[in-house]
């Protein structure tokens, strides 16, 4: 039987971990993820969740842990969340290169100085070129399914996998989240199972120096096996779908059928913007949403598939490349050079820092992409 | 032959057999090569002693030659022999 807990988007974290039966967790608190690991200690020490909680000194060290054990051949898990991903930098690279299949939480926080607790996505997207993949969730229900979809659909292309979910709006809201009995979950995520493993019987060296002569065809592996994991992840979320009842797709479009225009949009912002799109349509606006959930790897040919079908795209980034533009802005255009059809695409900067994305601002950055310049960067509610 | 590609490599630097390192030559890594004069040698071993890659082969408690597979050419063995014995020559000289 199936049961509906009313929970916070951390603990659907911790609960996404505990069905997945993540056997080591090192772990080290920040705020806003803290609560994650808390509820996950709780089930090691109560034996619910037959699994070693490693208390580290760093996130640095949590990572570095987690590496141990999944080289070992065990399923690891953590959470963190801006300062704390920042400091794992090296180990997330050691995760990815190293194909040890690590998934963690991270809760999207707004980098400091100036202090801040809240929502944004400079942190996770920082990590673009680490080599793991990011899902960007939408709701707490999303958080805890995607935790299985992220360990099956890492486990077997050896990546690490990231998932995404904003401070507060989502870690610390409550929502109903449904968890499957958990022989369905068993059946759906059979346990780790590496090709090799780190074992004092069977010695094996892991990541050895490479020469010149080798170090690209290893790169090169990493770089099919993020190829390959697109295919995986939209096998995995389908056979998800197929089991649980709930789909959500690398590009969930909402409403695109006949739209002319197109919102781009990753996190739970995105919730807020399909209500604005529902609004817009009783107005007249054949308008759509595309949610980026896969970040990386990139979703190309579905970008490329939606633009072909629009007359203009507008992208909501909750970050900033200092210097350039939106981070999904610049993915998103850079996705489309080799398209032959290739809509205008605006780009808007909003919600730093965890200021409030309502309906009026979405529907407010869609009318001013009706007006304003393509080539203007183009910061959203900035105080004049 | 073709040269072995991508697909046949392990991924993350993974080397499945253990006790391998015996096949890798570090003494490709030489730029000077030590000659032993066996009119100055003594068999004192201080230079078994100092090698740092125990390339100086002994046997019966006699120095029977260099390991050249090994030898880095570091020049420890030149620079301790008490009776200037071991003499360091560039690679390629004759």
């Amino acid at each position: 039987m199936s049961t509906v807990k009313v929970i916070t988007g951390n603990h659907a974290a911790s609960f996404g971990a505990r069905d997945s039966r993540a056997e080591v967790i090192a772990a080290y608190p920040i705020t806003p993820q803290t609560q994650i690991v808390e509820l996950l200690s709780e089930f090691c020490a109560d034996g619910t969740l037959k699994a070693k909680f490693i208390k580290v000194e760093s996130e640095h060290s949590a990572m570095a842990a987690c590496i141990g054990a999944s080289a070992a051949g065990v399923r690891a898990y953590t959470a963190t969340s801006a300062h704390g991903l920042a400091l794992m930098h090296e180990m997330l690279h050691w995760a990815a290169n190293g194909r040890h299949p690590v998934v963690m939480a991270n809760v999207n926080r707004a980098m400091g100085p100036p202090w801040s607790i809240w929502t944004d996505q400079n942190d996770s997207l920082a990590q673009r070129d680490t080599g793991w993949l990011q899902f960007y969730c939408e709701s707490n229900q999303e958080v805890y399914d995607t935790t299985m979809i992220a360990f099956k659909a890492c486990e077997q292309v050896l990546l690490p996998g990231m998932l995404v979910l904003d401070a507060f709006i989502l870690s610390h809201t409550y929502e109903p989240v449904e968890m499957p009995d958990q022989e369905l979950i068993d059946e759906f995520l059979p346990p780790f199972d590496p090709p090799y493993k780190m074992d004092l019987d069977d010695a094996r060296a892991f990541g050895a120096l490479t020469t010149p002569e080798w170090y690209m065809e290893l790169r090169y592996l990493i770089q099919e096996a993020h190829e390959k994991a697109l295919v995986t992840v939209r096998e995995v979320e389908k056979e998800f779908g197929e089991t649980f009842g709930r789909y959500y797709g690398t590009l969930e479009l909402y409403r695109c059928d006949d739209a002319e225009e197109v919102i781009l949009i990753a996190g739970s912002t995105a919730s807020t913007a399909k209500d604005a799109v529902d609004i817009m349509r009783k107005g007249g606006r054949k308008i759509g949403l595309a949610r980026i959930k896969l970040f990386r790897p990139f979703p190309n040919e579905e970008i490329r598939d939606i633009a072909s079908r629009v007359n203009k795209m507008i992208v909501i980034d909750r970050n900033v490349s200092f210097g350039n533009q939106g981070i999904f802005f610049n993915e998103i255009k850079a996705s489309l050079y080799s398209a032959k059809n290739r809509p205008p695409v605006y780009g808007f900067v909003a919600g730093l820092g965890g200021r409030d994305m309502k309906i009026d601002d979405i529907t407010g950055i869609v009318e001013q992409a009706d007006t304003c310049d393509i080539e203007e960067i183009l910061w959203w509610g900035v105080k004049l | 032959m073709k040269e072995k590609g991508w697909k046949e490599c392990l991924w993350g630097g993974l080397i499945v057999d253990a006790g391998n390192s015996v096949l890798y030559k570090t003494g490709d890594w030489r730029s000077q090569r030590p000659i032993r004069d066996e009119q100055k040698c003594t068999d004192c071993l201080q230079c078994w002693i100092m090698c740092p890659d125990a390339a100086i082969k002994v046997k019966d408690g006699k120095i029977v030659g260099i390991d050249y597979d090994y030898c880095k050419g570091c020049g420890i063995c030149c620079k301790v022999c008490p009776f200037d014995a071991i003499e360091m020559k560039e690679e390629g000289e004759k």
